[in-house]
């Protein structure tokens, strides 16, 4: 409720940056936001009962199919350097705990990365190979593939250091009021989750199931495909996928989920 | 070539109640909807699944366009004696998906 009056006026993410220079410190707790850490939900929990049990026995979750389409590529060379992603990981439960920390800063390329970008900059810098389209079957697969190994693992984002630019744009991209209908993520998802919107269940629209098997899409998606579905449902111009400005939300988004456990792949309505 | 995923005990007891799920990646196009210029975009669906255990069917199913994507499908059988599970998929182009298991009775 305090955060109310914040929330209004922020602009473009250029001025909400120099606004959120004003607010406290954001270290860990300080922009640890609306939802206390004893009452976030995963969206696993605003599911029925036969959804939750289609995530959580992978026999029958469809989209371990997914996770086993990225242990193939895991292990076919691609571009010019020949390399497979084994050829350097070796095997893929080599990366537990590595989808637990992202996004996160990278240093030398002077960005904010998330799993995706991470798995298209190996591509780029080591396979030397084409990048993958950003919704394509093949970068789902071994995003899949990477978050899978962590399941189970609670989130635990860098929020300090070079981070903390890219959480504030993300944190007021979250409290900015959007689109023709004028709805922030906060008034959904931090004020009213629980409630009913029509015959839906309000989420705190938690990460930390993706890439997720969607039942609408009928298919595995990436965040950021659900976070434009987000923006279309506001009528606002969703962000291209992958964009620095949703890589930042998605940051802001991991920050707020902190602690709750990686279920990837989740099966979400 | 779609993929599947079958569930299923490689050892039962005879007379014993088996549980067998399968899934298989197919897009179930329904024929319905149209693309983004309007186009109507091509029916495409899996017409049959079938399964043998040991030479016979034990389960037959006639799937249509409201069947969702990534059709999961779950029944029983009985255990009645070491042989081969055979899954086959039939789509409507009449190409077979064929995976096979070996259930072991005791």
């Amino acid at each position: 409720m305090a955060r109310r009056g914040r929330r209004a006026a922020l602009g473009a993410a250029g001025a909400s940056l120099m606004l959120l220079a004003a607010l406290p410190a954001a270290g860990q707790t300080a922009t640890e936001p609306g939802i206390a850490a004893g009452d976030r939900k995963s969206g696993r929990d605003f599911l029925a009962p036969e959804t939750r049990a289609q995530q959580d026995d992978l026999s029958i979750n469809p989209g371990m199919l997914w996770v086993e389409q990225g242990e193939k590529l895991w292990r076919e060379a691609a571009g010019a350097g020949a390399k497979a992603c084994a050829s350097c990981h070796g095997d893929p439960s080599a990366l537990k705990g590595v989808a637990a920390r992202y996004p996160a800063y990278d240093a030398r390329l002077q960005r904010l990365l998330n799993l995706e970008g991470r798995i298209q900059n190996c591509r780029l810098e080591h396979q030397r190979a084409a990048p993958l389209p950003y919704e394509s079957q093949a970068l789902l697969a071994l995003t899949a593939l990477v978050a899978h190994q962590s399941r189970g693992l609670p989130l635990n984002v860098a929020t300090k250091g070079p981070a903390r630019p890219f959480l504030a744009a993300g944190r007021a991209m979250f409290f900015t009021q959007q689109g023709q209908l004028s709805i922030s993520c906060a008034q959904c998802h931090d004020d009213n989750w629980g409630k009913r919107l029509r015959a839906e269940r309000i989420s705190q629209g938690q990460p930390n199931g993706f890439p997720t098997y969607r039942l609408e899409w009928q298919t595995t998606g990436s965040l950021h495909r659900r976070l434009r579905a987000c923006f279309q449902g506001v009528r606002a111009e969703p962000f291209a996928a992958g964009s620095p400005e949703l890589v930042a939300l998605e940051l802001y988004l991991a920050a707020r989920a902190r602690g709750l456990p990686i279920e990837t792949p989740a099966v979400r309505r | 070539m779609p993929a599947t995923r079958i569930v299923l005990p490689a050892r039962a007891r005879k007379g014993e109640v088996v549980e067998i799920k399968t899934i298989i990646t197919h897009p179930m196009e329904t024929g319905y909807r149209r693309d983004h210029v309007g186009l109507a975009i091509a029916r495409d669906i899996i017409t049959r699944f079938t399964c043998t255990y040991a030479g016979e069917e034990v389960f037959r199913m006639d799937l249509f366009t409201g069947v969702a994507a990534n059709p999961f499908v779950g029944f029983t059988t009985l255990a009645t004696e070491t042989g081969e599970v055979v899954f086959e998929w039939t789509d409507q182009h009449g190409t077979v998906t064929r995976e096979q298991r070996r259930l072991v009775v005791v």
